[in-house]
């Protein structure tokens, strides 16, 4: 099997959750989780992970910088369920209490190459006036069951959500044996440049 | 001003009135100006004069300045009384109002009078206009302005008059020096004080005191004899002080006094006159009346109206007449403003732009009309220009199409540059070109030989050699024949004579040409003409000559004589008929002549007067000599003569030019400027420059060549091809010559085939030059004298061939015409298509095509092109017109592959199946890249599934009945998972966001109570875990927590009091030895047991899917482990959803074991050195507990009775033993061994929620309303009781609950059996129900909700859970006429449940409709916790009571106290009917069935038991088999009670060598798998004793309607020796 080809393709991501714009908020921290599909498993690295407590900087832009390190590396079979990183940032509420400041989820990119990303961040919003009052009071401000639903589609039409700021990425992306599969992932600029050999035959 | 300056400026301003614009805008300023000439005019100046005097008499009119023109002009007539009110009025000023008045009638006489008077005046004034001088033209312009002013003015006459008044003593006033003291004034003349003391503050007396001053000097200056400025303003303030005076006089006895002492000053007030006359100084406003014409146009112009004199004219926007007029007015007051004026005197206009009519629809308010304008009109398409029409594209794969221009060159027949030498010698260029053409045709001889042809036909036509031919039709063809040589003879005649005139016309222009350049001395052409003689036969050429002479004259004589035939013909016929006249004539005569004899006169008188009929003369004969004479003549000239030698011309280039240096200056210059010359063409295709041609320079013989051939590749139709000649000279732009049109060449015109063709061209360029050339455009001449002109236009010709390309493959790359209609058409005439299919065959493509290829037409033949084209997409079916319409006709773009081959594709279908959350792979991951990659038997389980659907397996159900119920269980199942899918979308926002509830006092008081906690409290509580969502989990991270705690009253080993145990030493137990038992009972062995011997050391052994834990061994009938065992969790496919886990039907076996040591040594000798023993586990009883139970109750804390079999060999219970136990009294009311045990699952899983779906009803709504409210209070005040007044029946469908319970028969056998014991009877029933195999909805409907079958159901189905359960076995007790209801609580351990109430005379018994057992209300083991509520067959009840323990409640559901009831005096039961069958039929069991199942199973389990020791060999005992066979019935019909001892003698009697350890097992049957768990969880088959021989027994005791009843004895038997 292995000499007729490759039965699996690698993505490998490393990267950076480099800085956030939280323009009302200091001292956060952050998770990250990958949000993946049936297809999808980790080879090596971390799925999850929390980042120290960062202050704002003093300068002009206020960024809270965090250099957060990613590095993971998947194998998968089908670029479906491609995966996502969702990133959720906790800080102290005036009580002290830790509380969310923001999700967010952003698809690791899929052309090979080093790339930004900016991702929005937001909060679900409470129901009423009086439970954002008791969730500001109590330090309980609502949180998704699960970090994960960013990632996801599905039931998000009960919620509402308010943006709170920005937290900008960094990746790295390398892909392995994705043209030989045939999955052709490269920007258009670069399509010139012929891979190492042209794929054996159609997957699937 | 002094006189002087004055006439300076006098002649200054008749300059100025030259400047008419200038004049008009001064008007008011200049007044003196308009005056002055006045003065001069001497028939008008009479009035003006008189007026001017009057000024001078002191007529305080002429002060005003604006009046006086008003006066000036219209004044005249009545001016004497006019002047003389003022004074009168002015000295009664004293006068009150009254005089006021009196005066005011006056001056509105007389303004009437003046208004008349000035009409009367204006009337005669235009005619002198007209002639007068430009200056008088001018004034007499104001003048009229004026007039018109004055009529407008008529209307305010009055007041007008009194701002006169007014303004007199303003002026006057103002004039006056400071001296005049305004309070001096007498009261009385309040007016006057007004308008003196109002009018200005002190200060503005000063400013305005020049300007006065400047008036009166203007005043004084108009006059010439008019005293100087300080008199005239000197006799103003005698005026006024006059007036001053009188007034004061009249006033002087009156208020003088007062005057003194007070300064009374009147108020403020600007009189309304005064304010309009100071408005009128500072605003202008314009007349409404009409502006006369002449004012509007220049002097001595008259109005001219355009439309009259036909030209066109818009109309013109309407604008009112008076807005008309008043802008006319305003015009004429500006400067410049006569230019607004058009030529008929009306103010310039545009054309109306408003449209005659609206071009926006009108808006209809009516509905109807809207849908009127809604309406759609059917518009022709509009064809579209082929302009952008793109070629075909679709049809041709290449797709080009290919025009070939070569461009050769460029030639000017004429070019600016030419000189005279040129001219000519392209003049004679082009003869001889036309010579040449001629010369090639050589029209003359083909024309001599045809005549000669014809001569010969008519020759032989004469001959009579051909007798056939009737002589008629000879002589018709001769006749014909002849008529056509006298054609032919008169064409050769012209075109000899043309050849011959051109050819002399040739040598002509030579000559002129050889003689110019022997003028100019030089020679600018290489042209060279030389005229070649052929010598010709003298003789010949004059005989033929001569013949051609002769034959003509032959011919010519024959037409003269049949022309004279044809006259003698006539001549004879006239004369015939003169000589009849004649003879009449002469016969007249005879008569005359007897008449002259007697009247002679008369006789020559007669004939005159009648006609006389002129003897014809006979027609001259032809002369031949004069016909001769004739044809030489004509020969001569336009013929050769014989003789001379033909003349050809032949034009060489072979002459030389001369070279610069010899050649004049002119003419150098001319070689110049030619030089600088150069040419280029652009190619223009479709009027879009395509390609030019390079540069190339004019050659000194004006020929350029290029030889450039352009492929156009075109896409669109050619419609024009043009070039554009472009001449450069020097170093300028390039200057277009001229546009030559190229003809689009037909398709059959190939490269290669095309011929060099040329175009001329010509410009209309004008061009004079300073050289030698004779230029374009301009007239030149070759004479000396200048006469005999020329006009050359630049000509020329380009030579060029345009072609359709040809492909590759020789294929002519041609559009096809069939886009362009006349194309189409055009080619289809030339196959002539339409002829051989007709008509309707064009359309039909496919006709079209068959008869092409019938008629095997030539593709690659240009002249088929279109044709081609045009079947070539009729027979590739490209075009066919499908009859369908296609909604997404793009969809197969998209297809990259066909659904077959996907539906081939393995990888596909598996992603196919994925996504579609097929069981088999919902979880299925990575799916490999490669179909090669996928085994086949992935598929297999699923493909087996699909085609078993309908197939009843009955393999590993054995009894097809319940075969048919696990299918329709499936089918139940699947049915209910797909509803509720669809249900489980639906999120709620507490799904997805965790988000803390809005506290109440109470919380938040807590809360707040909280904060002061200790932290530290000295009792701690359990915290709840956090729950963990199950979709992020894996294998591995869920494991099962069994805390076993203690067990109480296990059985204990019965000292074995046979008699084989005596003699068998080493059989003794190892335990016995040392438990210390005071066993009454065995006094034998009390030497074996010295010590208290140990009654069991039993041991708990967990096992769940298959891992198997077990605790320490602890020692006696009441052990405590307090041990945790901590099993793996594996959730099927590795799937964690809710769904999943809801559906795992794995149970959790707890076994009691008792580890049971024997001693294996052979030998006695040994003992003292060593200890041999064996250890065996004896089963002592399980606990089985179902993994969702765990899940959904996510604890489960509680002492649970043990199964134990009915009959445990060698074990027996010590109630007697432990008498001294404080519980003894409890235990006893439930006999049985219990175990506490504590279950969990870490971390803990948040169980699978109901569906919150609603479901539709048959209720009626009040119900289903009171039902929710019903609830509603009740969860309010206990929230955590059971309350259920509706559930949801198998078809899906809320019903409420009391529907199910109604009394049911059961089976009649089973009442037979104890007809007068109710509580047997009971018993018995209750076991019939349990019987019934359990199955929890949560794991048959995957925990989505509860179903709740009807008792029919139910029983067909063979499964059920508790609800089920509980309904028919209530429905029973109902029927046995009990007092039954349905107990909804908490049990352990199975959790929310459903029991049996029943009423038992004095108390009350709770039943476990799964089991069968039953309890007394206050039993403690009783397995029922918590009670919710009651439900009997017509109402509900609520415990409302504190406690919910079965053991501290009332049941007593009449207290309302306790128990709060649906139905009650608000809600009256209304009688619902039941859902349930008006009575169960039951079937008998087919007892061979059930024998042939017992024998099968017996048989598999038996297999199972030798697969489970693979590594021994395993020995059936075949006769302890029987003998368990034969005790297994007494078993069932003793329902496992009261036989042991009577089964143990037997047992022992029979099988009296072995040690024998054993245990039936009684189940109810639904499937075989949980048969083999059972007796897999017993760990028989662990034994691994060399010598072991087993028994296992089956029996199956069939219960009516198919419930059956298994008892499986299994045992294994240890020979002893």
């Amino acid at each position: 099997m292995a000499a007729a080809g490759p039965s699996v393709f690698l993505l490998m991501v490393n990267g950076q959750v480099e800085s956030a714009q939280f323009p009302e908020f200091d001292n956060l921290y952050c998770k990250y989780c990958f949000v993946y599909g049936q297809d999808w498993a980790p080879t090596a690295g971390l799925e999850e992970g929390i980042s120290q407590i960062t202050s704002k900087s003093r300068d002009a832009c206020q960024a809270l910088v965090w250099n957060f390190p990613i590095d993971i590396t998947f194998k998968s079979t089908n670029p479906f369920g491609w995966p996502q990183i969702v990133l959720s940032v906790y800080g102290p509420d005036v009580f002290g209490n830790d509380v969310v400041r923001g999700y967010g989820a952003v698809h690791v990119p899929f052309s090979p190459g080093r790339h930004k990303r900016t991702i929005p961040m937001f909060v679900p919003e409470s129901t009423s006036k009086l439970q954002k009052f008791t969730s500001w009071f109590m330090g309980r401000r609502p949180e998704y069951t699960d970090p994960k639903v960013v990632a996801q589609g599905e039931g998000r039409e009960v919620t509402r959500v308010r943006s709170q700021g920005f937290v900008t990425l960094f990746f790295n992306v390398v892909t392995k044996d994705m043209r030989k599969l045939g999955y052709n992932s490269r920007p258009a600029d670069t399509q010139s440049d012929p891979g190492p050999s042209m794929p054996q035959g159609t997957p699937g | 001003m002094n006189p002087k300056e004055e006439k300076v400026k006098i002649i200054t301003e008749e300059f100025i009135e030259n400047d008419e614009d200038a004049n008009v805008g001064k008007r008011k300023k200049n007044s003196k100006v308009q005056r002055q000439p006045r003065k001069k005019q001497p028939p008008t100046t009479g009035p003006d004069k008189m007026m001017l005097e009057e000024s001078h008499l002191g007529n305080q009119q002429e002060l005003v300045q604006d009046e006086p023109q008003t006066r000036l002009l219209s004044v005249t007539a009545r001016r004497g009384p006019r002047s003389l009110p003022p004074i009168p009025s002015a000295s009664r000023t004293g006068f009150a109002e009254f005089s006021m008045r009196e005066r005011m009638r006056e001056k509105l006489q007389a303004a009437r009078s003046k208004a008349e008077s000035a009409l009367l005046q204006e009337i005669p004034t235009p005619r002198p206009q007209r002639l007068r001088s430009p200056t008088v033209k001018e004034l007499e312009t104001e003048f009229g302005t004026e007039s018109g002013k004055e009529v407008g003015s008529t209307q305010q006459e009055d007041d007008t008059q009194s701002y006169a008044r007014v303004k007199f003593h303003v002026s006057a006033r103002k004039i006056k020096s400071k001296p005049q003291v305004p309070p001096g004034f007498p009261s009385a003349e309040e007016a006057y004080n007004f308008f003196t003391f109002t009018f200005d503050p002190e200060p503005e007396e000063a400013e305005e005191k020049p300007k006065h001053g400047d008036g009166t000097h203007q005043e004084e200056e108009e006059g010439e004899e008019e005293p100087p400025t300080e008199e005239g303003a000197n006799r103003m303030d005698e005026e006024e002080l006059l007036h001053g005076k009188d007034a004061e006089d009249f006033l002087l006895g009156l208020d003088h006094t007062a005057d003194e002492f007070l300064a009374v000053r009147p108020a403020h007030y600007e009189s309304v006159h005064v304010r309009l006359q100071r408005e009128k100084e500072m605003l202008f406003i314009p007349s409404r009346l009409t502006v006369p014409t002449y004012k509007k146009l220049p002097e001595n112009v008259q109005p001219r109206f355009l439309e009259d004199e036909g030209l066109y004219i818009g109309e013109r926007p309407e604008v009112a007449r008076t807005n008309q007029n008043i802008m006319e007015n305003r015009l004429l007051t500006q400067e410049s403003g006569r230019r607004w004026f058009g030529d008929d005197g009306r103010i310039l206009a545009l054309p109306n732009p408003i449209k005659p009519f609206p071009s926006r629809p009108p808006v209809f308010m009516q509905e109807q009309s809207i849908k009127a304008e809604l309406e759609t009109l059917y518009k022709k398409a509009v064809k579209y220009v082929h302009r952008s029409q793109h070629m075909i594209g679709s049809g041709d794969p290449a797709g080009n199409f290919q025009l070939d221009i070569d461009i050769s060159g460029l030639i000017f027949t004429h070019h600016p540059c030419f000189s005279r030498e040129h001219v000519l010698a392209a003049k004679l260029a082009q003869l001889y070109d036309q010579y040449l053409a001629r010369h090639q045709r050589n029209k003359a001889k083909f024309l001599t030989d045809k005549l000669q042809a014809l001569r010969n036909a008519v020759q032989t036509g004469l001959n009579p050699e051909k007798p056939h031919q009737s002589l008629d039709t000879i002589q018709k063809t001769i006749n014909e024949y002849k008529s056509e040589i006298r054609q032919t003879r008169k064409l050769r005649d012209a075109e000899q004579e043309r050849d011959r005139t051109l050819l002399k016309t040739i040598i002509k222009v030579w000559k002129e040409m050889k003689s110019l350049r022997e003028f100019q001395r030089f020679t600018n052409t290489p042209l060279k003409l030389v005229l070649r003689k052929e010598k010709v036969d003298q003789k010949t050429d004059e005989e033929a000559y001569e013949a051609e002479i002769q034959a003509e004259i032959s011919e010519l004589l024959e037409e003269h004589t049949e022309e004279y035939e044809q006259k003698m013909e006539e001549y004879r016929t006239s004369y015939q008929q003169w000589k009849a006249w004649k003879k009449a004539q002469r016969a007249k005569k005879k008569k005359k002549k007897q008449a002259t004899e007697e009247h002679p006169e008369e006789e020559t008188e007669e004939p005159y007067p009648e006609e006389d009929p002129v003897k014809p003369s006979p027609p001259e004969p032809t002369d031949r000599a004069a016909v001769e004479q004739q044809v030489r003549e004509r020969a001569a000239q336009s013929r050769r003569r014989p003789g001379e030698p033909t003349l050809l011309p032949e034009l060489s280039l072979a002459g030389s030019v001369t070279p610069n240096d010899q050649c004049p200056r002119a003419e150098v210059w001319r070689r110049e400027d030619v030089k600088r010359r150069s040419v280029y063409l652009k190619v223009l295709f479709n009027n879009k420059e395509v390609s030019r041609t390079v540069s190339r320079q004019l050659g000194t013989d004006f020929r350029v060549h290029f030889g450039q051939i352009f492929n156009l590749q075109i896409f669109n139709w050619p419609e024009s091809l043009t070039l554009q000649v472009y001449e450069t000279v020097g170093h300028s732009s390039p200057t277009l010559l001229a546009e030559v049109f190229l003809p689009i060449p037909e398709t059959t015109i190939v490269t290669g085939r095309a011929p060099i063709e040329e175009v001329e061209f010509s410009s209309n360029q004008h061009v004079t030059l300073d050289h030698e050339g004779v230029g374009s455009g301009v007239p030149f001449s070759f004479e000396a004298d200048g006469s005999n002109q020329l006009i050359l236009m630049t000509s020329g010709k380009v030579s060029h061939s345009v072609a359709w390309a040809i492909g590759e493959n020789g294929i002519p790359l041609i559009p096809p015409l069939s886009q362009q209609n006349i194309g189409f058409r055009s080619a289809l005439k030339r196959a002539d298509a339409i002829s051989s299919i007709g008509t309707s065959g064009v359309t039909d493509m496919k006709k079209l095509a068959k008869w092409a290829a019938e008629s095997k037409l030539d593709p690659n033949d240009p002249n088929n092109a279109p044709l081609m084209q045009l079947i070539s997409v009729a027979t590739s079916g490209e075009s066919y017109v499908p009859d369908f319409f296609r909604l997404e006709q793009l969809q197969q773009e998209f297809n990259f592959v066909s659904d077959e081959e996907l539906n081939r594709s393995k990888r596909f279908r598996l992603l196919h199946l994925r996504s579609q959350q097929v069981p088999e792979f919902r979880n299925y991951k990575q799916i490999p890249v490669y179909d090669r990659e996928i085994m086949e038997k992935v598929f297999q389980d699923y493909e087996k599934r699909l085609r078993d659907r309908n197939v009843i397996e009955t393999k590993d159900h054995i009894d097809t009945h319940r075969a048919v119920v696990a299918k329709y269980l499936q089918q139940v199942r699947e049915s209910v998972i797909n509803r509720f899918l669809i249900a489980k979308q639906h999120f709620l926002l507490a799904d997805l966001v965790v988000e803390e509830e809005v506290p109440n006092i109470s919380i938040l008081g807590l809360n707040l109570f909280k904060l002061a906690e200790q932290k530290r409290p000295l009792r701690p509580r359990r915290k709840g875990r956090k729950k963990v969502t199950a979709q992020n989990l894996s294998d591995g991270d869920i494991r099962l927590l069994v805390n076993i705690i203690r067990a109480y009253d296990l059985p204990v080993r019965k000292p074995t009091a046979s008699k084989f145990q005596q003699p068998s030493r080493s059989s003794r137990t190892f335990r016995e030895k040392h438990a210390a038992s005071p066993d009454t009972r065995s006094p034998t062995h009390s030497a074996d047991y010295p010590l208290g011997q140990v009654l069991v050391r039993p041991f708990v052994e967990v096992s769940f899917q298959r891992t198997i834990c077990h605790t320490t061994t602890a020692e006696g009938p009441n052990p405590s482990w307090n041990e945790e065992l901590e099993l793996p969790f594996r959730a099927p496919n590795g799937d964690y959803s809710t769904a999943s886990l809801q559906s795992v039907k794995d149970v959790v076996f707890i076994n009691i074991f008792d580890e049971v040591l024997y001693d294996v040594l052979e030998d006695d000798r040994e003992r003292g050195n060593g200890i041999h023993t064996r250890i065996e586990r004896h089963w002592l009883g399980c606990v089985k507990i179902p993994f969702s139970t765990i899940y959904f109750q996510a604890r489960i804390d509680g002492t649970f009775k043990i199964d134990i079999p009915p009959v445990l060999l060698g074990y027996s219970k010590e109630q007697n033993m432990i008498i001294e136990r404080d519980f003894d009294s409890v235990r006893s009311l439930s006999e049985g061994s219990y175990i506490t045990l504590f279950i969990t699952i870490e971390p803990q899983l948040v169980p699978g929620e109901s569906v919150r779906e609603k479901f539709d009803s048959q209720e009626d709504e009040k119900l289903l309303q009171a039902t929710e409210k019903f609830q509603a209070e009740c969860a309010l005040k206990f929230p955590k009781r059971q309350c259920l007044a509706t559930v949801i029946d198998i078809s899906g469908k809320t019903v409420f609950i009391t529907r199910y319970l109604k009394p049911l028969n059961p089976p009649q056998e089973l009442l037979n059996i104890y007809p007068n014991n109710p509580q047997a009877t009971a018993e018995l029933v209750a076991r019939y129900v349990s019987l019934i195999p359990f199955l929890p909805d949560t794991v048959s409907f995957a925990g989505l909700c509860d179903l709740w079958s009807t008792s029919d159901q139910f029983l067909d189905l063979l499964a059920g859970d508790e609800e089920e359960h509980a309904v028919l076995l209530c429905n029973y007790f109902l029927f046995l006429g009990k007092k039954a209801w349905l107990v909804m609580g908490n049990a352990i351990p199975e959790g929310p449940t459903a029991y049996v109430l029943t009423w038992e005379k004095s108390h009350y018994l709770i039943w476990n409709p799964c089991s069968g057992n039953f309890y007394g209300q206050f039993d403690t083991f009783c397995p029922l916790k918590n009670v919710g509520c009651l439900i009997g067959p017509d109402n509900i009840w609520f415990n409302i009571q504190q406690y919910d323990s079965p053991l501290r409640i009332n049941f007593d559901v009449t207290k309302h106290k306790l128990w709060k009831s649906f139905f009650s005096r608000s809600l009256p039961y209304p009688g619902l009917s039941s859902v349930q069958p008006e009575e169960l039929i039951y079937q008998n069991t087919d007892k061979a069935a059930a024998a042939e199942l017992q024998d099968r199973i017996e048989k598999i389990l038996k297999e199972k038991i030798m697969d489970w020791r693979p590594r021994h060999l395993t020995r059936w005992n075949r006769y302890c088999t029987s003998t368990l066979r034969h005790f297994l019935p007494l078993l069932e019909s003793s329902q496992g009670e009261d036989i042991e001892d009577d089964h143990r003698a037997e047992l022992l009697k029979q099988l009296g060598d072995y040690r024998f350890s054993g245990f039936p097992l009684h189940m109810p049957y639904s499937e075989v798998k949980p048969l083999i768990d059972a007796v897999y969880s017993t760990g028989v088959h662990n034994i691994d004793v060399p010598n072991v021989e087993f028994a296992l027994a089956v029996y199956i005791h069939p219960y009516p309607k198919n419930v059956l009843s298994v008892w499986i004895y299994v045992a294994s038997l240890i020979r002893n020796r």
